[in-house]
């Protein structure tokens, strides 16, 4: 036993140092992308993958019926694969060397990407460029460079219980149109078990207000922290007030997990969500009615936030050629007016505009609010400031506004240096 | 007779060559077992060390041509500077730990209860309890998980019972208050005292450490101890039944009751398997991921951010890999130094010779006792209890 020991380690160490070798040797190696570069773009004669985070099975069914279509008359295979953790499954690609060819990539993540290499910034190649909403293109403008086609996108607005309205016997002529006549009407609404306005505490909804205070955690291209600036401080002042008096409160506060859920279960006379809400009123609360209005404006006038995801084309992929043609194709207007039958995302084109509105007539305000929206904070690094904020904000109620703004505003301008 | 000699007449000349071919054996046989390990284990360890000294991003092989060795700045960004990645890596510590105090302790002294009810004679359908409390271990924790969080919703299940005795639930999964502020408050401690508020560690103030778990933490809490500590029942319940009934029946003969041969006797007996559990316990706790994953990914305000889903946070989500694979193994030394103190706290201590004489054993009263064995160290323990009935004995 004794002199086995030494030997079978010796054994094992040996196989292990192999092993090690024939895996980097195989695996780790240098990746180059294979195909022939045309115009600065690769293009090959492979099939290309398109990997979508599908919000469900009416997405998933359009996007592939799409794709299949665009593969019919190019002649180039592609497969439409939905992800289960679509940026894990990105990352995985990106690290092997083997992404797909065509992703969903959410603003809020973009950069990240942008930042290691891993995207094609074909924006400039697109023939359609001119027509992309331009606070879309900024949102994927990462060092002045357009990296990808804005695919979709949505607004907040207001959404308001006409039921409840009536009820209180309030008129069309009392919609809010500013921050005072919200306060007035929420406060009216406010009675027993409902409340005026409920929200969830997140920046991705009170940020509207920053908005249309005038100011935003960051500049529009997201180079600039203007987290503590004093307009910010006014819209956080506005809805303290609202939280102190009673006529504004946070989803959590009223057992609801989104401002969805406390309006459908008419625990709240209005709310502040994006077009996601209409579907979820449809199959959830479809007994409720409801009319969807413009965020009334601040001080600086009107204001929203826009959320947005683009099609992103990996740097590694051995067709980019035949990929920016597939989203030149998806993102045209007749196909994203199909998307938007189907599911329906808000085109990012400005001419399919009207065809979206024909379509949905009852929901313009969230198309119309596109003129004035502004976008959430796209730096590298933003995502973790303002899943700090958010779990700061919970606390608005009693928060010192001034130090909740100073720490936000320290924290996006590390995100620079 | 004759093939004996056959055997060991044969043996002689080519004894080494028989030892030689069991050891290729050997190695045959494990070689299956050691090399996924290596593979899966070994070089992806050593590749996520490098990784949390590199600057690689995230893009192609993390071995190739443009990623540069930066030391220990990874390690330096998640334990200094100030930053918003210091104080979310001291957020999940000071998370995690809580966790740790209460599940460690709580399934542990669960697990031991239920492996001695359904251990016992007396018990009717034993084996439909066994299965019972066993069943939870088996199920997919991505099922519990989410029917766990639907349990405790607002308007949900475990409200609703509480509602029933006239108490209205806390909204759990949106509550980031920690508990021990909680209580601090009820006895009227609103705000810190300066000397917690404005010390630190790792960019949390002292007051924040003793937060206490939040009660959105609490969910996940109890929902570790229900689904684990069947798996540590079953340890258990393997180890009472090997332990011998004489020892037992000595203690009864000698009159200890029904605790103190519990805690006398078939404790000290336990203590191999005490510490596999609770180091178990420990290492699983100190990666609690898909619970989180799947359930509260961090809310209520980072209060459920453990350092396992920050660490994939950082990697997959924020591509920072560097910082991901620092964090990691800070886990890791984490995980090694509990493991190694709990070692330390519950290693074997022999019964010191003068406590065996205090307890009427003297070396060649009967000499067993020398041979160290487990068995009869407990009873001479057994055997001090007797003692101190008859008011000589001291433990």
């Amino acid at each position: 036993m004794q002199r086995r020991i030494p030997r079978l380690a010796a054994g094992l160490v040996a196989a292990a140092g192999v092993l090690a070798l024939t895996a980097c040797g195989s695996g780790f190696g240098g990746s180059s992308p294979s195909g022939s570069a045309s115009g600065g773009l690769t293009s090959g004669k492979g099939a290309l993958t398109v990997l979508i985070g599908s919000s469900g099975d009416a997405e998933t069914a359009a996007v592939k019926q799409q794709v299949a279509d665009w593969s019919k008359s190019s002649g180039t295979k592609a497969t439409v694969q939905a992800a289960s953790d679509l940026n894990q499954q990105l990352s995985q690609g990106f690290a092997s060397g083997k992404p797909a060819d065509v992703f969903y990539l959410g603003a809020d993540t973009f950069a990240n990407y942008a930042k290691q290499g891993s995207l094609l910034a074909y924006g400039d190649r697109l023939k359609n460029k001119g027509d992309y909403y331009p606070a879309l293109v900024k949102s994927f403008t990462y060092e002045n460079k357009f990296y990808c086609a804005p695919k979709d996108f949505s607004t907040l607005a207001l959404e308001i219980n006409t039921k409840l309205w009536d009820a209180a016997g309030l008129k069309d002529s009392d919609v809010p149109t500013t921050w005072d006549q919200l306060k007035t009407v929420a406060q009216k609404l406010t009675k027993g078990k409902v409340t005026g306005l409920v929200t969830s505490n997140e920046y991705q909804r009170l940020g509207a207000f920053m908005t249309e205070a005038g100011g935003n955690l960051m500049n529009d291209t997201s180079t600039k922290a203007t987290a503590d600036s004093a307009a910010n401080k006014q819209a956080l002042t506005y809805v303290q007030d609202g939280l102190k008096s009673g006529w504004w409160k946070f989803t959590k506060d009223v057992g609801a997990g989104w401002g969805g859920e406390a309006f459908g279960k008419q625990l709240a006379a209005m709310t502040i969500e994006g077009n996601w809400i209409t579907g979820a009123m449809k199959s959830d609360y479809p007994g409720i009615d409801y009319k969807v209005v413009p965020l009334p404006a601040g001080p600086a006038g009107k204001g929203t936030l826009q959320f947005t995801n683009c099609w992103g084309i990996a740097a590694d992929s051995p067709n980019q050629a035949a990929a920016v043609k597939l989203v030149e194709q998806l993102t045209s207007s007749d196909d994203q007016l199909a998307f938007a039958k189907a599911f329906g995302p808000m085109p990012s084109i400005e001419s399919a505009a009207d065809g979206w509105k024909q379509e949905y007539p009852d929901y313009s305000a969230f198309i119309d609010s596109a003129a004035f929206a502004k976008g959430v904070p796209t730096a590298v690094g933003s995502t973790d400031v303002v899943t700090d904020l958010n779990s700061k904000l919970a606390s608005l109620k009693t928060a010192d506004i001034g130090s909740l703004l100073a720490t936000t505003q320290k924290n996006l301008s590390a995100l620079q240096g | 007779m004759t093939s004996a000699t056959v055997r060991t007449g044969g043996r002689r000349p080519h004894g080494a060559g028989i030892r030689r071919g069991q050891t290729a054996a050997g190695l045959l046989f494990t070689a299956p077992a050691v090399i996924l390990l290596v593979v899966f284990l070994v070089v992806p360890i050593l590749m996520a060390l490098w990784v949390s000294v590199s600057d690689w991003g995230g893009r192609g092989s993390p071995f190739s041509a443009g990623v540069d060795f930066v030391g220990l700045k990874n390690y330096a960004a998640i334990t200094s500077g100030g930053g918003l990645a210091e104080s979310d890596f001291g957020t999940s510590l000071r998370n995690n730990l809580w966790y740790v105090l209460l599940v460690v302790p709580l399934q542990t002294v669960l697990a031991l209860a239920l492996a001695s009810l359904v251990n016992t004679r007396i018990l009717r359908g034993r084996g439909f309890f066994r299965t019972a409390f066993y069943f939870p271990s088996v199920t997919s924790s991505v099922a519990i998980t989410v029917l766990w969080f639907f349990l405790f919703n607002p308007s949900g299940a475990v409200n609703a019972l509480l509602g029933l005795i006239g108490i209205k639930g806390p909204n759990w999964p949106a509550d980031a208050d920690g508990v021990l502020h909680d209580l601090l408050g009820l006895v009227g401690v609103q705000s810190p005292p300066a000397f917690l508020a404005n010390g630190g560690f790792l960019g949390i103030t002292w007051w924040d450490w003793l937060a206490g778990p939040s009660v959105g933490m609490l969910i996940i809490i109890s929902l570790a101890v229900f689904t684990t500590s069947g798996t540590f029942m079953l340890l258990f319940i393997a180890a009472l039944q090997n332990l011998s009934q004489e020892v037992e029946e000595a203690a009864m003969v000698d009159g200890a009751s029904a605790w103190q041969r519990f805690r006398l006797v078939t404790l000290p007996q336990l203590r191999p398997t005490l510490f596999t559990v609770l180091t178990l316990g420990l290492i699983g706790t100190w990666q609690v991921f898909d619970q989180v994953y799947t359930g509260s990914k961090g809310d209520p305000g980072k209060t459920t951010l453990t350092p396992a889903y920050l660490s994939y946070q950082a990697g997959f989500i924020n591509q920072q890999w560097g910082q991901a694979a620092a964090i990691a193994f800070v886990l890791f030394a984490i995980i090694v130094v509990l493991t190694l103190f709990q070692r330390w706290v519950l290693r074997e201590r022999g019964v010191s010779k003068r406590r065996m004489r205090r307890n009427g054993f003297t070396p060649g009263d009967d000499g067993r006792y020398r041979t160290a064995d487990r068995t009869l160290t407990a009873a001479a323990i057994a055997g001090g209890v007797a003692d101190r009935r008859g008011g000589g004995g001291d433990l």
